[in-house]
């Protein structure tokens, strides 16, 4: 009998080419995915080295993070995001490698786009240069953000140095409460969990909650485990990704797809394999989450109050409790519940797929966004937004106040027209709410789940999304 | 490519105090903008140094006694957020040769050794002795030796730890890992052919 392994482990020993002198160990990246803003100085690094693309075959491009949603037509009116597309064409072009420009119809944000296309696929390794790269680990495949220089790496060599990371298994058992959604899931993690409470680990997530859970929703928890400090997070694969994947235009076809779908199997975690840690959790216990604060982790449920420093118990906790309250201009122990907003912000690669605008505008349908707020829903790809046009979404959304985009990142982090203004209030859907995070250095985020960001929209306050839409009785 | 073997770094320091600096506040997302990494250095810390107006803002950076500081510390967890080597390329273009933090996020860390950039970790109360000391004196000379993983100033010293495979990398010059990357390449090759997704 061979000695069980972990998904991790096996994938890790497929792609391991060699140990480097300094311990590392020489990975072999199956699938490099690039996109604008880190990608130039890479390329220019390479430049500079005489090098060329290794496998530009194994090399797919995108653009997401500046291209305007509210403009297709070139020149952007920023003349910087212009010199970013132009650079990523040129780059592409003399290296060989496929790019999803916006005239191919399948443009969008890097990590909808991969698996949209099947390019992710279970038993592979991926990098990117984007922290929320682990996004593709809900096929079972390792997934890396990386930097520039690694990038680099990458695409001279398709292989980059890292240390192998230890593998945490959470489990999440029993059954999520009506109104609860993935984002919940992962915002109660990063909660229980904290910020850095995944260094040196990849999360391997399962227990019956993943089990039940479609591609989208594994990709929405994946997608933050950045947030909670791994370095990568995964679902083992089965046929739920199986079927996701079936027919997409890069999943092999035909003999080849039967040999690829054992090959994948094989890949997950055995039974009775290691583990360096374990967490369990109770679904029934997880309720709607929001952010209070200016990072991940400072999440409540919403029935919950805004902590207050004076109760910390640590020095520092309170100093941290401070820091965000006085960031987020709230006042110790008062009620989430009913804060104003000004904006909602519905998409990012964390949820801004089909079955996140599936899910609000069932909802959404003969409701009005609050008087005084701006809201904007903007699907994630090309391919999300013709999909949601085909079933009419877009006017629900439009019907209903809020702006219904062109794809891309948006105001997830404002390296295009969408900004925050001034401490504007933004109730969003995006994985993120650092300080200034949403292009206003005083600009406020509260993370939450599409349902509530729609319940905010319409109430013009951080609402509970079951009352709002009387979720329990659907 | 021999690379420089940086056993350690000789300079002023500045202490940046907080926990949880993200690579957001270390360089806001609307500077990266840009094709090359030449210039991001002005905007290090750019949201919390300046205001609209462009006038300074109370910072550390700001203070004249400690300009030209080439050590940087901080807190816990710095770093984190996102993948952007933006953060430690911002870092590195002010000027700064290493930084010594109570832990760092995972991936600013990687980026940082790649980039040449000593990351060490030390306790809390040895790091506010530091800055205690520097305080005092901005002119301390404070060295971080990265082989006896310690920092010595103004008669002091405490210890630091590099992490073994970054402290490798820095003291034997391997810290930029394209040279042996491109060496294994026939073995890469080999390697690719035994996953059939990797075929052309
Ligand atoms: S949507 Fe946000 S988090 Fe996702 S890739 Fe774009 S900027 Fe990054």
């Amino acid at each position: 009998m061979t000695t069980p392994k972990s998904l991790f482990e096996k994938v890790w020993e497929a792609h391991a080419v060699r140990t480097l002198a300094n311990g590392q160990t020489q990975l072999l990246i199956g699938t490099h995915l690039i996109h604008e803003v880190t990608s130039p100085q890479a390329f220019g690094m390479l430049r500079d080295l005489g090098l060329k693309v290794a496998m530009p075959h194994r090399t797919f491009a995108t653009v997401d993070h500046i291209v305007p949603t509210d403009q297709l037509v070139e020149p952007y009116r920023d003349p910087l995001a212009q010199a970013m597309m132009d650079e990523l064409r040129r780059n592409c072009a003399e290296f060989g490698i496929t790019f999803f420009d916006r005239a191919t119809g399948k443009q969008g944000i890097v990590h909808i786009v991969g698996p949209e296309q099947g390019i992710t696929q279970p038993g592979t390794t991926i990098a990117c240069g984007d922290s929320h790269t682990s996004t593709h680990g809900a096929f079972g495949a390792v997934a890396f953000g990386i930097g520039t220089t690694q990038i680099r790496d990458v695409l001279a060599t398709q292989t980059m140095a890292l240390g192998r990371l230890k593998v945490r298994r959470i489990n999440v058992n029993g059954r999520l409460r009506p109104g609860v959604y993935a984002k919940d899931v992962i915002l109660h993690i990063i909660r229980v969990l904290g910020v850095n409470g995944g260094t040196g680990f990849a999360y391997e997530y399962g227990g019956d909650v993943f089990d039940r859970f479609s591609m989208e929703e594994r990709m929405t928890v994946c997608n933050m485990s950045i947030e909670g400090g791994a370095r990568a997070g995964y679902v083992n694969p089965d046929q739920t990704t199986f079927a996701y994947l079936k027919g997409r235009p890069y999943s092999p076809a035909g003999a080849a797809w039967d040999e690829a779908v054992i090959r994948w199997k094989s890949f997950a975690s055995d039974p009775g394999c290691h583990y360096d840690d374990v967490v369990t959790i109770d679904a029934a216990s997880i309720a709607p989450t929001v952010t209070w604060g200016i990072n991940p982790g400072q999440g409540i449920s919403i029935d919950e109050r805004v902590p207050d420093p004076a109760q910390a118990k640590a020095v520092d906790e309170r100093s941290s409790i401070e820091e965000a309250l006085a960031y987020m201009k709230l006042r110790p122990g008062t009620p989430i519940k009913g804060t104003r907003i000004d904006v909602a912000f519905l998409g990012s690669c964390t949820n801004g797929r089909l079955s996140d605008f599936q899910e609000v505008a069932r909802f959404l349908k003969g409701r009005r966004v609050a008087a005084g707020v701006k809201a904007i829903a903007v699907p994630g790809s090309q391919i999300v937004a013709l999909q949601c046009e085909k079933l009419g979404l877009d006017r629900v959304f439009a019907d209903a106040g809020f702006e219904w985009r062109a794809a891309g990142c948006s105001m997830c982090l404002a390296m295009n027209p969408d900004k925050l203004v001034g401490d504007q209030l933004c109730a969003s859907s995006s994985n993120r709410n650092f300080k200034g995070r949403q292009g206003s250095p005083t600009g406020r985020t509260i993370l939450m789940s599409p349902l509530m960001v729609a319940a905010a929209a319409v109430t013009g306050t951080v609402a509970d999304a079951r009352e709002v839409f009387a979720v329990n009785q659907n | 490519m021999a690379l420089a073997k940086i056993s350690s770094v000789t300079g002023r320091a500045v202490y940046v105090p907080g926990n949880d600096i993200d690579t957001d506040r270390i360089i806001p997302a609307r500077f990266m903008k840009c094709v090359t990494f030449d210039g991001l250095g002005e905007f290090l810390f750019h949201d919390v140094r300046k205001n609209d107006d462009g006038s300074d803002k109370p910072h550390p950076l700001n203070e004249p006694r400690f300009k030209g500081a080439t050590i940087l510390l901080s807190g816990a967890n710095f770093g984190c957020g996102s993948s952007r080597e933006h953060a430690p390329q911002a870092i590195q273009k002010h000027g700064f040769r290493a930084i010594v933090a109570e832990n760092f996020a995972e991936i600013f860390f990687g980026n940082c050794t790649t980039l040449g950039i000593p990351c060490a970790t030390a306790a809390r109360a040895d790091i506010a002795r530091v800055a205690a000391a520097i305080e005092a004196n901005p002119a301390t000379e404070v060295v971080l030796d990265v082989a006896a993983q310690e920092v010595r100033f103004g008669g002091q010293r405490i210890t630091v730890e590099v992490r073994a495979t970054a402290r490798d990398a820095l003291v034997n010059g391997r810290w930029d890992a394209i040279g042996e990357l491109l060496d294994g390449l026939p073995a890469v090759q080999s390697r690719a052919r035994a996953l059939p997704y990797l075929a052309a």
